[in-house]
């Protein structure tokens, strides 16, 4: 048994790239395909913002403009916040949450599963929901509502909204770690229903009341609204960097919050 | 790295084969071992400074009642809990050495698996995540899942559920096989069907410790049985070895003689009423016949058993509890 011999056994154990990156596509696409299943949570999170939007800015308010801008493009924006918002959320909250709660997440860490692997399928997962939302809802107004933009306009528009769920699927990853199966569905919806109105998601954000604007300025999803209107040249022509940079310390405190969950989970909090 | 399957080597892929047991021999020779090993949710103690090993091709049960501290030792020995004192060691290392977890398969108890997913595709899931799985053929043929290869999870019985999650136990083709309850609410036929499965693992030469509360089970399928309750092993021998340990026979019949009277008897450990009959468990039944018969010429519907397992096990759980108050 000479040590060449326990070095190679050794070395066999460890994944080639190849391997680990195999590893996580399987996880996301078996993530995807079990979300997209799950009638619940279609109907919320796909169907929502796309019926809001044919309501409000396809049926109703077709041929109206807010601050300029014609109401079914605005819509797109705000509309599009909101959904990105859903999918990040339910997509990894609930998940998080049921899986813990109910033993399936420790099956998980028992297997050979590179951790980060669970939690990156979470997150590019909504990032594909959120895309086929923004995708949905551009659709409907371009072929109802009378959108038009530049193409790179749209993709501006849609990387901006994708790009920007990520601070929700963080939040997300937070809220998994301190709710449980039941109660994580309902505590989404109490955080994240009145963070969309507060931001201007549904009644525009000029027509908001002085005080809720301040409180506006400090939640995660009125700062993705206004860049994305930016993109679309209804915003209010503030600075962009600053809005990124909101979104991302609410990241960073998100990851953070997640982190001190994960390792209460793996009871190595105090070595 | 290269793979080892691409080796041209003869005798370098030799010496890798057989280079595989040493790091069993360094931890005199258990696969997996809790060496004076506490576990404490908060004031509850799960576990009390145990002492146990896995040893290597064996069967292992750890039988208890519930809350005896089963799952906990099988968290403990597959890295998901840390202990409060004592060490951990699978395969001579940390339990949550990634490289130990290529060797180890799991079945825990479980709420919720998700249930859009189909069965081909957890196990697909799984055995991406080791080095060499099994063929998914032969995962389902070791589960008895081939007829339900594209059913979705949500839309199984109870006892093909436990086959599916038997199957992401041994699709990595582990060494080392954790069952924690693995026939827990089943009807007597899916378990008799998952026995033979874990047979048929231990076959081929897998070292498996499995948990249940079912001693029928402990005895049907164990090598070695280690009884556990509130936190501490109390026995451990084969499962014969634990039905000696205590009251060898039961003897029912139906009697006029005292209660009190029967139990001054030679050997007797414990006279039960049942019913219209009486039970008496004694170390050996024939010098309680003798004087039983002499005594009482009409007694009637005498049977003579050995006590089983379960009987075994009630009392050493209920000795166990009294010599820890």
């Amino acid at each position: 048994m000479s040590t060449a011999a326990l070095t190679l056994t050794t070395g066999q154990m460890q994944r080639s790239l190849g391997h680990t990156l195999t590893i996580y596509l399987k996880e996301a696409k078996y993530e995807f395909f079990k979300y997209l299943r799950l009638r619940v949570y279609t109907l919320s999170v796909l169907s929502f913002p796309i019926m809001f939007y044919i309501l409000f800015g396809l049926v109703l308010n077709a041929h109206e403009a807010i601050g300029g801008m014609r109401v079914p493009t605005y819509l797109i924006a705000t509309y599009g916040t909101f959904g990105v918002m859903g999918a990040s959320l339910f997509g990894t909250a609930a998940g998080l949450a049921s899986d813990r709660g109910l033993g399936w997440l420790e099956v998980k860490r028992a297997s050979p599963m590179p951790p980060f692997a669970y939690f990156a399928a979470k997150v590019i997962v909504s990032m594909i929901f959120s895309t086929i939302i923004v995708l949905a809802l551009f659709a409907l107004g371009f072929a109802l509502g009378g959108v038009r933009m530049p193409v790179v306009t749209f993709l501006s528009l849609l990387g901006t909204l994708v790009l920007g769920s990520l601070p929700f699927s963080a939040m997300g990853l937070a809220l998994g770690y301190f709710t449980g199966p039941n109660s994580a569905p309902p505590t989404i919806n109490l955080i994240y229903l009145p963070m969309s109105f507060c931001s201007g998601l549904w009644v525009p954000f000029m027509f908001l009341p002085k005080v809720v604007q301040k409180i506006a300025l400090v939640l995660p999803s009125y700062h993705l609204s206004q860049l994305a209107l930016e993109t679309v040249g209804a915003g209010m022509h503030e600075r962009v960097t600053a809005h990124w940079e909101v979104m991302l310390a609410f990241t960073m405190i998100c990851l953070g919050v997640a982190r001190i969950g994960f390792q209460r989970d793996q009871e190595k909090m105090y070595g | 790295m290269r793979r080892m399957d691409t080796l041209k080597e003869p005798a370098l892929a030799a010496t890798v084969e057989r280079a595989r047991p040493t790091d069993v021999i360094r931890s005199n020779g258990a696969v997996a071992t809790l060496e004076r090993v506490s576990k404490n949710y908060g004031s509850i103690r799960a576990l009390s400074s145990v002492d146990f090993q896995v040893r290597p091709g064996e069967v292992v049960a750890l039988l208890g009642p519930n809350g005896a501290g089963k799952t906990t030792a099988v968290k403990l020995l597959l890295g998901l809990l840390q202990p409060n004192s004592g060490k951990v060691r699978v395969f001579g290392g940390d339990p949550t050495n990634p490289e130990n977890r290529m060797r180890t398969g799991a079945m825990l108890q479980v709420g919720r698996v998700p249930e859009t997913l189909r069965v081909r595709e957890h196990i697909d899931l799984f055995s991406t995540y080791y080095q060499k799985p099994m063929p998914a053929t032969a995962v389902l043929g070791a589960a008895g899942l081939e007829k339900l290869n594209d059913r979705k999870f949500g839309d199984l019985s109870g006892g093909q559920k436990q086959r599916v999650l038997f199957a992401l136990a041994l699709c990595g083709n582990p060494d080392l096989l954790f069952l924690d309850e693995p026939t827990v609410g089943l009807d007597v036929e899916a378990r008799r069907m998952l026995w033979e499965e874990i047979r048929q693992l231990v076959r081929r030469g897998k070292t498996v410790l499995l948990t249940t509360h079912y001693l029928q089970e402990a005895d049907a399928l164990a090598d070695r049985v280690a009884v556990i309750n509130k936190g501490e092993i109390i026995a451990e021998g084969t499962p014969a070895q634990i039905k000696a340990q205590t009251a060898g026979k039961k003897i029912r019949c139906i009697t006029q003689v005292p209660l009190a009277s029967l139990r001054d008897l030679p050997g007797v450990s414990e006279v039960k009423e049942d019913r219209e009959a009486i039970e008496i468990h004694a170390v050996e039944a024939e010098p309680v016949l003798r004087e039983l018969l002499a005594w009482d010429k009409t007694l009637s519907g005498l049977e003579v058993t050995s006590a089983g397992l379960e009987d075994a096990f009630l009392a050493l759980t209920q000795e166990g509890a009294a010599s820890v108050n």
